[in-house]
């Protein structure tokens, strides 16, 4: 029934905003809350409910940053590389958290899907540079060493989850 | 009196009469910097700590009752010494409260007033302790106009906004001048719109008005992309209404039945905060249909951007509100013109409009009382880089960097934050589209004029102040790297230009350059600067461009003699093995991926320089710290 | 605003319509360059060529700043030419370098602009990051590393023939134009019209060569090699050699066939006074019997995929005549064969088409008898040219030679079908005299010629009234049929080219940048008309002779079989069926369709009830749902498929009997 209600979202997502192609762009921030990206055949469906050309709708998912065509990791971590971030070194953050998920040349996810880690502009949040934030999450005036830590809470976190989901 | 006027009168005296029935009030900032340092958690303190010790703690302000009145309110700005806590009526500002202080702040102040010392802002200088906000110099050297009520009230209570005399100008706008009346206040008041331009905001509404059309738009533009800056989330974040209430009378002033904010959507709390306004000035009357019982109707939506920095620009947000990719087009035709959907449109910057109905409460005269001939008021500025206080400022036109940096950020720092003497290097304002100014420009008055006048501009208010280790050129490259990647990609000297530009700057910091690319650079950032289609192509070259000129010497250092005198360009250094400190334990030949290091076991290695990719994986692996730059 | 004037490097020109500078530019003679405006097109700024120092203003580009009285503008200072050389280099620093080998080379519009700019030497480095080129759609290639961007193809393909195969996508110098989720363009929506190849500056886009082949062919000796050539053509392929456009060199090209070696070179013009009989015959038969009128025209194969995309439910008001490429080849495999005494799969069918779509009609399933294509290969107008060159013919001085009969021979009206209006008239011509029975001296009906993108006529035959619209540019098409289908309007008979201003302008002619070119070549055509002996289909003595000694009735059997044609919905774009619930292994598969038109008759609420039906009786485990683009059945939606049966005008009762039919009726 999962897909089922998922499937249900993208009609209900296209009726509130009354089908209209004019708010394409709201359209497909729901549909990317929903299934975290922007599956190929969702968007060919919003096209031809909207009555516009597919190949603009792929023009407007792949135009604005924060849309994906592919699947993000459960934990997506964006950090910051505004002005006083990069001046506080989030460059380096983000090379450790390259390294701690091991994470070879070009590849943003981790193979099982965990994390995907990327830069953001700015999050605000210059005052606690350098920073960054983890789905939700901000965090702030971070070290190598305490994203490292972050990241293995998080490891851990799911482990246990994973484990009392086996126990069930 | 009309009805609505009554209404909000009403709901002001009731909130007044509500907030004095408590004792105390305590303000937690909820401003995006102290809710990652944890504010919400001591909010939550406050209100058990408040419990537990038997006294009542009030969250909303339903009724007249006695008790404490814990809030949370906007981003007060000094967002690196959070989480703020501000105790009312006595106005003790307790500095980076955790939830474990909580209950002795409820204890001492709040039961018997007596202050918790180690709570208290400390001077680094003077080794004064500040009891009050006003005694801080970060605060008293403010002009806090604008943000006059971020951080002092709360941003989802629309009944304190109302309190605060607000809404108040929107009502007249309607029932007691017309539009045209409204356009001249605006341009007598010589409001000059804060996203960048400059341009008088009185002129721009006019031109909107007089073009006779069904059908108009008022667009808040809270697209603050600039990396670095958070001017526009502080207000929308702190005092969402005041936003509202600039659009209600912009709508008036060219009689417009809609309007949209546009907030980034890496805004998130801004945007919930918005929506809770928009909602609650539905609520009471201020937005719908038959404003203030007139036959006008204004409509306030909200759209989020999904990330792209052009956006920003007027028409590329036009073009994304649209549905479509955030492309500018060329102008002609003007928004005010034709704008959204081809109607008349202005677009104005979240601060702009938010200081519309302080414009109208003081009149023309009043503001320009602040800031200087030809840019009146108050600008806010976001305060980074080097020095020892940074955070959301508010300063008035005119007001000199030596001011800002030495006054308000308390000094310059070293690269691990120590305070030092004598620092300053340069300040970055404007971010991206803005250039930097040196020492010379110390005791320049700022304002949008004079900047241009030194090749910077106002642009969003990013302030970046930089010290004597920056190296200039990676400080005109990361510039560069953030436009060419967020050029559009529309046009060709932005698209093509930026990479090009980008390029030749790797060149610089990585040694393969000469004097012709020094040439080659200037001409195509001038080419850029004066032929691309938008603002953002337009200004990219800034940075690159005023660097040059103020910076030239580091250039020419970088090119001709292939040294960073910053030590900064990692490919410039002349990696070396300190031979004392070598134990010849090989690790590092066997790291070395370009096979640039030789050596026998037990003896000293060598670094050949030509072979050496700078890549640093050497002086990471060395367990001895043997290997550094020459 | 008109009569003031405009200094134009000291020149003065008066404002005369004018909407923006550039094009008082153009008119003091001054050529401004320009990768990205077009008249016919939304004005975009983004090549910035156009630059231009007006007094007061500074730089402003010349396409988007209106003239105002007074204004003095320069076109050739200092830093406007240092301006123009930085964008060329910076285009020509993310270009593909192999301009010798470019299909656009000596066209290429950054080719000239580098050699009249004087840019010997590219002061950035190369940063192109090559990508395949896309040689999928038998019409055109794509070939992304010659780009400029310019977007020329992009506001084309969706303002003018409102069909946006390709879009933008990416972002900054990521930007591409490219069809949906990066596809290859014949699995996407493309019709094959190729106007975003005529408009493309540069070797981006560009008609797919079939040159090799036909070389090949003719350099087989046990190959009879024969050539159609369509009328369009002979009107524009002296432009490749230095003639005025509109310059009839029918002898030229049938000269230059011979030399290169074709064995028989024939007109495509026969066969369209041929489809002019079958055409006009079957309008009369349906506009008496009140059947599926309008009729449309069917010989534009871009147009015909067009209404098989998007308008299925008009696609039995196609004509079901061929085109006139098809009705050849047809003729030729089955007639030639006999006659010429050779295998038919030993003749080789060449056409020479102003048109790329052609390329994709002759290699449509339906279009092949007996394993053997009906028409071999397709050559543009452009693809002659190249072979005339290759060849070493001075085309210009090639002394002209007469076609081959019987195919050879052709009226006026078969000639006019080479531009918009040309078909209509030439039914007409027909149709008048059938219907009256009478032979008339004048032919010529003015009232459907003209250059609008739809133009109405009403005509009144034997006491008959008619409305006919002459349609050209798919983006008019789609609006004609909109009002169609709300009402709007009535038409008996309704002519689409897909190409503005119809195979004049097509893509596979000359490269061409001036609107006046369209009509000068229209223009040639009907001056050819008047210049020919005979001007109405049904006097041509050759056409006669065919229905008399092989084809029988106009519109009968063998007529039927050689002459007319089906076509099929292609709503559906493949593999785009959505999986909505996965049952387990042995269930049973629902498919609801939502295609545009079920999905306006309420395909939607129909998968909810359905899919809440399952719900409640617990069947998850037993179904498979699905959304499906497109059954083909949209006059008759919504339309859902349970197991094989197909449910027409469905309803959720019809749906759930539907299920429990198919045994699945549990508690």
């Amino acid at each position: 029934m999962e897909t089922i209600r998922k499937f249900e979202r993208v009609f209900e997502i296209i009726d509130q905003n009354q089908r209209s192609a004019a708010r394409l762009i709201p359209i497909l921030q729901a549909v990317q809350a929903e299934y975290r990206y922007l599956p190929e055949e969702i968007l060919a469906f919003v096209a031809t409910s909207l009555g516009i050309s597919p190949a603009s709708v792929f023009g407007v998912a792949t135009f604005y940053s924060l849309f994906t065509l592919k699947p993000k990791g459960k934990y997506l971590i964006r950090v910051c590389n505004g002005t006083a971030c990069h001046v506080k070194g989030s460059m380096g953050l983000y090379g450790a958290i390259v390294k701690k998920l091991e994470l070879k040349d070009g590849e943003d996810s981790t193979s099982d899907m965990l994390f995907t880690v990327e830069t953001v502009n700015c999050l605000g949040a210059c005052g606690l540079s350098p920073a960054m934030v983890v789905n939700d999450e901000v965090y702030g005036q971070l070290t190598p060493q305490r994203v490292s830590d972050i990241i293995d809470e998080i490891v851990l976190r799911e482990a246990h989850n994973e484990s009392d989901a086996h126990g069930a | 009196m009309n009805l609505m006027l009554t209404g909000l009168n009403k709901i002001g005296n009731d909130f007044i009469v509500r907030s004095n029935a408590a004792a105390h009030r305590i303000l937690v900032c909820a401003g995006t910097g102290c809710l990652v340092n944890g504010s919400l958690k001591v909010y939550e303190a406050f209100v058990k700590a408040i419990r537990d010790s038997g006294l009542n703690a009030i969250v909303e302000l339903k009724k007249e009752e006695e008790g404490i009145f814990v809030s949370r309110t906007g981003c007060q700005g000094f967002c690196q010494i959070g989480p703020l806590v501000t105790i009312l009526p006595e106005g003790i500002f307790y500095t980076g409260v955790k939830p474990l202080d909580v209950g002795e702040i409820v204890e001492k102040t709040i039961r018997n007033g007596d202050v918790v010392e180690r709570l208290l802002y400390v001077e680094p200088d003077s080794q004064a302790v500040c009891r009050t906000k006003e005694e801080i110099p970060f605060y008293r050297r403010q002009h806090r106009f604008v943000l006059a009520n971020c951080g002092t009230i709360d941003p989802e209570d629309i009944n304190e906004y109302i309190a605060a005399g607000g809404y108040k100008e929107a009502v007249r706008a309607y029932l007691e001048m017309t539009p045209e009346e409204i356009c001249e206040l605006i341009f007598a008041s010589g409001l000059r719109g804060r996203g960048g331009g400059g341009f008088p905001a009185g002129r721009k509404w006019d031109i909107a008005r007089r073009e006779v059309n069904e059908k108009k738009y008022v667009i808040c533009n809270g697209d603050e992309g600039d990396p670095g800056a958070f001017m526009d989330m502080g207000i929308m974040e702190g005092n969402p209404h005041s936003v509202i209430e600039g659009m209600i009378v912009a709508a008036r002033a060219i009689e417009a039945d809609e309007g949209y904010i546009y907030v980034r959507a890496e805004y998130p709390l801004a945007v919930k905060r918005l929506r809770k306004a928009i909602d609650d000035a539905y609520r009471v009357g201020l937005l719908g249909k038959n404003l203030f019982g007139s036959n006008h109707s204004f409509n306030l939506n909200i759209m989020e951007g999904a990330g792209a920095f052009v956006c920003g620009e007027e028409t590329a947000l036009i073009a994304s509100i649209e549905g479509k990719r955030g492309m500018p087009s060329p102008k002609p035709p003007f928004p005010s013109v034709s704008g959204l959907w081809g109607k008349p449109t202005i677009i104005n910057n979240v601060e702009t409009l938010s200081q519309v109905p302080l414009v109208l409460k003081v009149g023309p005269d009043g503001y320009r009382k602040v800031g200087t001939k030809d840019s009146p008021g108050t600008k806010t500025f976001a305060l980074t880089g080097h020095v020892a206080n940074s955070g959301l400022i508010e300063m008035p036109f005119g007001a000199t960097l030596r001011e800002i940096i030495y006054g308000v950020a308390g000094g310059m720092t070293s690269d691990t934050g120590k305070a030092v003497n004598d620092g300053f290097k340069a300040v970055q304002i404007g971010g991206p589209s803005g250039g930097c100014l040196t020492r010379d420009h110390l005791d320049l008055p700022i304002d949008f004029d004079s900047l241009k006048t030194v090749g910077a501009m106002v642009g969003s208010g990013g302030l970046v102040v930089m010290n004597k280790n920056t190296c200039m050129v990676s400080v005109a490259r990361f510039f560069m790297q953030f436009t060419q990647h967020e050029s559009c990609g529309k046009c060709v000297l932005c698209r093509e230009g930026t990479k090009q530009m980008l390029s030749l700057l790797d060149d610089i910091i990585e040694g393969r350059a000469t004097m012709e690319t020094l040439d080659l650079l200037k001409d195509l950032a001038g080419a850029v600067q004066k032929g691309s289609l938008c603002g953002l192509g337009k200004t990219a070259p800034n940075p690159v461009l005023s660097t040059m000129k103020h910076f030239r010497d580091e250039y020419i250092a970088h090119v001709s003699d292939k040294r960073c005198p910053t030590g900064k360009c990692k490919a410039l250094v002349k990696l070396i093995v300190d031979e004392e400190l070598c134990k010849g334990c090989t690790l590092c030949a066997a790291k070395c991926p370009a096979g640039a290091i030789s050596g026998e076991k037990g003896k000293p290695h060598r670094i050949d320089d030509k072979t050496c990719r700078k890549c640093y994986i050497c002086v990471e692996a060395c367990k001895f710290k043997a290997i550094k730059g020459e | 605003m008109n009569g003031a004037l405009v200094f134009i490097d000291n020149k003065e020109i008066p404002i005369e319509n004018e909407q923006n500078l550039l094009e008082l530019i153009r008119k003091a003679r001054i050529d401004l360059p320009t990768f990205c405006y077009h008249s016919e097109l939304s004005i975009y700024g983004a090549c910035r060529l156009c630059m231009v120092h007006v007094e007061g203003m500074g730089l402003v580009p010349a396409c988007s700043t209106p003239p105002a009285p007074e204004m003095k503008v320069s076109t050739n200072t200092g830093e406007i030419r240092k301006m123009r050389k930085i964008i060329v280099e910076l285009l020509l620093a993310n270009h593909s370098q192999n301009c010798p080998t470019c299909q656009k080379s000596t066209t290429c519009q950054l080719q000239a602009l580098a050699k009249r700019l004087g840019i010997t030497k590219v002061r950035f480095k190369n940063q192109l990051k090559e990508m395949p080129a896309d040689e999928s759609s038998p019409s055109i290639v794509r070939d992304p590393n010659k780009c400029v961007l310019c977007g020329d193809c992009v506001r084309i393909c969706s303002e003018v023939q409102s069909v946006g195969a390709i879009d933008f996508a990416y972002r900054g110098a990521q930007t591409v134009v490219i069809p949906s989720f990066g596809k290859a363009l014949d699995q996407v929506e493309c019709v094959n019209c190729g106007q975003c190849a005529r408009i493309c500056p540069t070797g981006a886009l560009t008609p797919k060569s079939e040159v090799d082949e036909v070389w090949k062919a003719i350099h087989d000796p046990s190959k009879v090699v024969v050539a159609q050539v369509a009328p369009a053509v002979r009107v524009a392929i002296g432009e490749m050699f230095g003639l005025p456009p509109g310059t009839t060199t029918a002898g030229q090209i049938a000269a230059a066939l011979k030399a290169i070696g074709f064995d028989k070179i024939y007109d495509t013009s026969f066969t369209a006074d041929l489809t002019v009989l079958e055409e006009s015959n079957e309008f009369i038969k349906r506009v008496t019997a009140g059947d599926r009128i309008p009729q449309f025209t069917s010989c534009c194969p871009a147009w015909v995929k067009f209404v098989e995309q998007y308008y299925p439910e008009f696609l039995n008001h196609l004509s079901s005549c061929r085109s006139p490429q098809q009705m050849f080849g047809a003729l030729a495999k089955e007639m030639l064969a006999s006659e010429l005494k050779v295998n038919r799969e030993d003749i080789v069918v060449v056409s020479i088409m102003p048109c790329t779509a052609k390329k994709f009609e002759a290699k449509r399933p339906e279009f092949e008898s007996d394993g053997v294509r009906d028409v071999d290969q397709v050559l543009t107008t452009q693809e002659l040219g190249r072979m005339i060159e290759e060849a070493g013919l001075h085309f210009k001085e090639l002394g002209p030679e007469s076609f081959h009969m019987p195919f050879g021979f052709k009226t006026g009206a078969g000639v006019i079908f080479g531009n918009s209006g040309g078909v209509s008239e030439a039914v007409l011509r027909y149709v008048s005299e059938k219907l009256t029975g009478q032979k008339h001296d004048a032919y010529e009906f003015t009232s459907v010629r003209g250059e609008e993108g739809i133009r109405e006529a009403k005509l009144s035959v034997a006491g008959k009234e008619f409305t006919l619209a002459v349609v050209s540019g798919l983006g008019n098409a789609r609006k004609v049929l909109e009002n169609i289908q709300s009402g709007k309007v009535h038409y008996d008979l309704v002519e689409v080219m897909a190409c503005p201003g119809g195979c004049i302008g097509g893509a596979g002619q000359p490269v061409f940048s001036d609107p006046l070119v369209k009509r000068q070549r229209t223009k040639g055509l009907y001056e050819s008309d008047r210049m020919l002996e005979l001007h109405k289909s049904q006097d041509n003595p050759y056409i006669t002779e065919l229905y008399d000694t092989f084809l029988g009735d106009v519109g009968g059997h063998k007529a039927h079989e050689l002459l007319h044609t089906s076509y099929s919905s292609r709503k559906r774009i493949l593999d785009e069926d959505l999986d909505i619930s996965s049952g387990a292994e042995k269930s049973i598969d629902i498919s609801v369709c939502f295609g545009t038109s079920c999905f306006l008759k309420g395909s939607q609420k129909l998968l909810r009830d359905i899919l809440e039906h399952i719900n409640v009786k617990g069947l998850d485990d037993r179904v498979n749902v699905r959304a499906s683009f497109c059954f083909e059945k949209c006059d008759k939606g919504p339309t859902i498929k349970i197991g094989s049966r197909i449910i027409e005008g469905c309803t959720t009762e019809k749906a759930i009997e539907a299920i429990k039919r198919e045994g699945l009726n549990l508690p």
